[in-house]
């Protein structure tokens, strides 16, 4: 009787301390985005979106950081997501067999974690000085595709493991090739959870700085990027600038560009949150 | 003459033998039911007869098994093309995430046949011989997730009749399922008799003397019995059959 009550008493003191945890985080966050947002919002109109840099900050705008994050996300999603889709397909349903299969899936677990910046020095090797492409939209494009590349390997493989096996097994038995079974059954099946993947990949992408300050987005852009080869800059690295700057004004700047970029990243994990239990639910019936 | 014979079938994973010197013979139109204890290798010898231990890591096969009196492991032998001959209709049920209807047209579909009467004709005629028709045929594009388990069963077993295999296997297809479901799945597997040569695999022993012709008794890998299924029941030669259908191991 008295065990018991102990381990009730247990029970319920973790149960606290696991919600005071969560309070901690939850705290923090919401004064992060009180602050940003007191800050900010009232620099942020529609002016703010549609002007080009300036050194005044009050006529300084975002609409080259803009313009120059989306065309690296577009490139990025050409190069990144295929590639990572496929790898994941290839390492999921039939490169399982091999030794070289595993070394190769050890190493992208790790790759997964390595540090932004060595990112950002391998697209300085590779692509800007090696291919000559310069400190354009396409190098940049190119360095997060390969940083964002393991995200979508490791999500992809998570979704199509998710596929129950009775539902390959089925379409095989019924004479179907294995790529017929994993266009026609498991990549339906698999498409939530590969979707989920891609869009937080992305939207870790847009928030990266460092890999692209070192293959040389520019601080200050004054046009808006015309073509794959032309210099950019992204809100990030605006921000980033901004925020060095001694001015005040700069400084209510940065706050606002950040309330624009956490738009998008929140509505980019809104719409993975909507398609994961979408198709969970599909799935799972 | 035989629809199916297996003779001296060994089979391993790696270096752990599974079946031990397996030779029988199954004629068409006929249900044959395979019985044993859990591991006894009734369900791996099943699915040698459509290749899925192929999927299987490590997994080996000596001997031979024919159909229609081809060797069925030769290597000239196309495994996808094998597969449609011969149906298999798995424990649980596994419709895949579709419509009713794409399910039941799918092996169809992806043997690009894609005429459109002539799929929605199939797909009809499957149903019915399947039982299943009636019950389904106002929405056939309703999600056959939707379903309940037993016509999930019944619309698997029209998803590999479509393709029009002549063998089809079953692996403990009512194991999943609740009596009423049972019953309608063993009426179906009487009928289907009359047009195809039928394997099942059961743990059920009444469901073996209900629906089978023959029956087959395995225990640890070895073929210890097979016979008519009157037979077995009723006065098997071995004794360790006896044990096993009066409940006394397994």
């Amino acid at each position: 009787m008295n065990k018991q009550r102990t381990h009730q008493r247990k029970d319920t003191a973790f149960r606290y301390l696991a919600l005071a945890c969560t309070g901690l985080g939850l705290l923090v966050l919401a004064l992060l985005l009180y602050d940003i947002f007191a800050r900010g919002s009232g620099r942020l109109s529609w002016d703010f979106i549609t002007h080009l840099p300036s050194r005044f900050p009050e006529k300084a705008g975002i609409l080259t950081a803009l313009a120059g994050m989306v065309s690296v996300m577009v490139l990025t999603m050409i190069f990144a997501f295929p590639v990572g889709i496929a790898t994941g397909i290839y390492l999921e349903e039939y490169g399982t067999r091999n030794r070289f299969a595993r070394i190769l899936e050890i190493n992208i677990a790790n790759l997964a974690g390595v540090p932004s910046i060595i990112y950002g020095i391998l697209g300085l090797e590779i692509f800007v000085r090696f291919c000559r492409l310069g400190n354009s939209i396409l190098a940049g494009a190119l360095t997060l595709a390969l940083l964002i590349l393991p995200v979508i390997v490791v999500s992809t493989r998570e979704a199509i493991r998710a596929v129950p096996r009775s539902f390959r097994e089925g379409s095989l038995a019924m004479g179907a090739t294995q790529w017929q079974t994993i266009w026609n059954v498991v990549l339906p099946s698999a498409f939530g959870g590969i979707i989920t993947g891609l869009i937080l990949a992305i939207s870790r992408a847009i928030g990266e700085t460092a890999p692209l300050i070192v293959v040389g987005a520019l601080v200050y852009v004054p046009f808006i990027p015309e073509g794959p080869l032309d210099q950019f800059t992204v809100l990030p690295v605006q921000i980033f600038n901004w925020i060095s700057r001694p001015q005040a004004g700069f400084a209510t700047n940065a706050a606002a560009a950040i309330i624009v970029l956490l738009t998008f990243t929140f509505v980019l994990n809104g719409i993975a949150v909507y398609l994961r239990h979408k198709w969970y639910k599909k799935v799972k019936h | 003459m035989y629809k199916i014979e297996a003779k001296n079938i060994h089979t391993f994973y790696g270096k752990t033998q599974v079946l031990k010197d397996i030779s029988l013979a199954i004629r068409p139109n006929t249900v044959t039911a395979f019985i044993g204890p859990s591991g006894c290798g009734k369900s791996t010898l099943l699915r040698c007869f459509n290749r899925m231990n192929d999927l299987t890591e490590n997994f080996r096969l000596d001997g031979l098994i024919t159909i229609d009196g081809r060797d069925i492991y030769s290597p000239k032998i196309d495994v996808t093309l094998h597969r449609k001959k011969v149906g298999m209709v798995f424990q649980e049920p596994n419709p895949f995430p579709k419509s009713i209807f794409e399910n039941v047209a799918y092996g169809l579909k992806v043997n690009g046949l894609r005429h459109k009467k002539f799929l929605a004709e199939t797909v009809e005629r499957s149903l019915r011989q399947a039982a299943l028709w009636d019950e389904v045929k106002d929405d056939l594009s309703k999600p056959a997730m939707e379903l309940s388990g037993g016509q999930q069963q019944r619309l698997c077993i029209a998803r590999a009749l479509a393709v029009e295999p002549s063998v089809i296997l079953m692996d403990e297809p009512a194991s999943a399922l609740d009596p009423i479901s049972t019953a309608k799945i063993e009426e179906l597997i009487y009928e289907l008799k009359k047009k195809y040569t039928i394997l099942i695999v059961t743990h059920n022993m009444q469901q073996a003397a209900r629906v089978s012709d023959k029956t087959a008794f395995f225990y640890m890998g070895e073929l210890i019995e097979y016979d008519d299924t009157s037979r077995i029941f009723t006065n098997p030669k071995s004794q360790q059959t006896q044990n096993y259908i009066t409940g006394r191991f397994g």
